[in-house]
């Protein structure tokens, strides 16, 4: 194991994780405008939470954050991966310990004593909101260039359906979000650490 | 920041900088969230460079795109039992201002790096090869729709005008005052027809009498309708939402 008994987030690991936050709101907040632009539902965003102003200047940020989204996503992994971090901190999950942590959740008091390592929850959710964010953007891609991509068309069942995908990857990711905030809050010292790495 | 002056004044000055009313009001849109000024607190430099990056990375993404354009990639076909109905009409302006093209003494004009500068009238163009296919038109709003388009694949007819096809763009002006511009490869792409009839009958004016450009390779505001003038140049010659911030390339 690689991971360092004083430095639990590693520097590229906390910068990574807070650009990939801003990235995440310009491409939210954009996104909204973009929809309100052909609404797929019966809704529309308020106007006032949204970016961009109207349609071009909203697609104007979205297709700029995008390339911020996906290069240092592109990192994410292969930092991760290429250290052996990514096994390390999120496998193995096992089903036991995923019950007795959701159960420990539910009664209000989940394990995070020991901050050197993920329980099995928040491996889980962690992995998760990796494989949302594939998601988004391989749906987003679809949305950009179906003629382009026509495996990846194929797959989302063509533009409209693309669409769709995109939209509730992105429900998916503000769902994440907000219980992982909820549980940052419960244990703030995460957050410290997450901005000091120790 | 200079506290001290007048924010009005500041904008005032900084707008005077800026070269059209279009242009202005997309300034002013672009970086706002909702009603407030994204960067608010800080001066109009700032909101102006933060456009200015935002409008490189677009042009930076032009480039992305016609590298990820595929000649050879074909767009998807349907069954024309998938055909929209009704197709839906979609203009700058409502359909009270569709013009009104009489087809009898009309004359495209062709110029620009062109070997033939004739005008073609329509009976000239209808005796060209046609051909038709079904294709869905998306729309950058994020709509979409199938349709059946028929008209001579624009590579014969660029052909026939002996184009530049080693030229950067094709540009086209419309009868209804829209103008915009295209790559030469997308022009030359196997699905990019100059079409003159709409599900087997001529276009209908709110379709685009008497011809519009159809490439399913491209978002709707790339194909213009009630097309005029068409020229090939070196030059960029831009758009109508282009020029108000709309990406230029605008591919599928
Ligand atoms: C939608 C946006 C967000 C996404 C996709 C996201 C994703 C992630 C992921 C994948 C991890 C695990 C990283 C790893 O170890 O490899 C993580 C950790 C963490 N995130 Fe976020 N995050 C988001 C927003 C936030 C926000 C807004 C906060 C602050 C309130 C935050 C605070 C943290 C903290 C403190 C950790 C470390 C948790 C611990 O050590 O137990 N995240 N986040």
């Amino acid at each position: 194991m690689s991971l360092n008994k004083t430095v639990i987030h590693p520097v590229w690991l906390r910068a990574n994780h807070w650009i990939n936050l801003i990235a995440v709101v310009i491409m939210v907040l954009s996104g909204w405008r973009i929809y309100n632009a052909s609404p797929i539902f019966a809704f529309s965003f308020p106007k006032q939470i949204t970016l961009g102003g109207w349609l071009a200047g909203a697609l104007l940020w979205h297709f700029a954050a995008m390339w911020l989204l996906f290069f240092n996503g592109l990192m994410y992994l292969f930092i991760n991966i290429v250290s052996g971090r990514f096994k390390a901190r999120f496998f193995p999950i096992r089903v036991r310990d995923l019950l007795n942590d959701l159960i420990a959740a539910l009664k209000g008091k989940l394990a995070h004593d020991s901050l050197y390592e993920y329980n099995a929850v928040q491996k889980l959710a962690y992995l998760f909101v990796i494989v949302d964010l594939i998601l988004l953007v391989l749906s987003g891609l679809v949305v950009w260039k179906p003629v382009q991509f026509p495996l990846l068309r194929e797959l989302m069942g063509d533009y409209d359906n693309a669409r769709i995908v995109h939209f509730f990857a992105m429900v998916a990711l503000l769902a994440f979000a907000a219980i992982h905030v909820v549980m940052v809050a419960l244990v703030p010292k995460t957050l410290i650490m997450m901005i000091r790495g120790r | 920041m200079k506290k001290s002056l007048d924010k009005s004044i500041i904008i005032q000055e900084a707008l005077k900088e800026l070269p059209s009313p279009a242009r202005r009001l997309f300034l002013k849109r672009t970086l706002t969230l909702g009603g407030l000024s994204l960067l608010s607190g800080c001066t109009v430099t700032d909101e102006e460079s933060a456009e200015r990056m935002l409008m490189k990375i677009s042009r930076f993404n032009d480039d992305v795109q016609a590298w990820l354009f595929d000649p050879n990639k074909l767009a998807p076909t349907y069954p024309e039992s998938m055909i929209t109905k009704p197709f839906p009409f979609n203009a700058y302006y409502g359909r009270d201002k569709i013009p009104e093209v009489d087809g009898a003494d009309f004359l495209l004009e062709v110029s620009g790096l062109v070997a033939d500068k004739h005008s073609w009238s329509l009976a000239e163009l209808y005796r060209l090869p046609q051909t038709d296919q079904v294709t869905r038109l998306i729309c950058v709003e994020g709509w979409s729709a199938i349709g059946k388009w028929g008209g001579v694949t624009f590579a014969t007819f660029l052909k026939r005008i002996g184009a530049d096809v080693s030229a950067k763009y094709v540009g086209f002006k419309c009868a209804d005052n829209y103008y915009t511009s295209i790559d030469m490869p997308t022009a030359l792409h196997a699905q990019t027809l100059l079409t003159f009839t709409y599900d087997g009958k001529t276009l209908p004016p709110e379709y685009g009498y008497p011809m519009k450009l159809r490439m399913p390779t491209k978002l709707g505001y790339k194909n213009p309708k009630h097309i005029v003038a068409i020229f090939v140049t070196n030059t960029y010659p831009g758009g109508y939402w282009e020029d108000k911030g709309y990406n230029w390339f605008g591919g599928s």
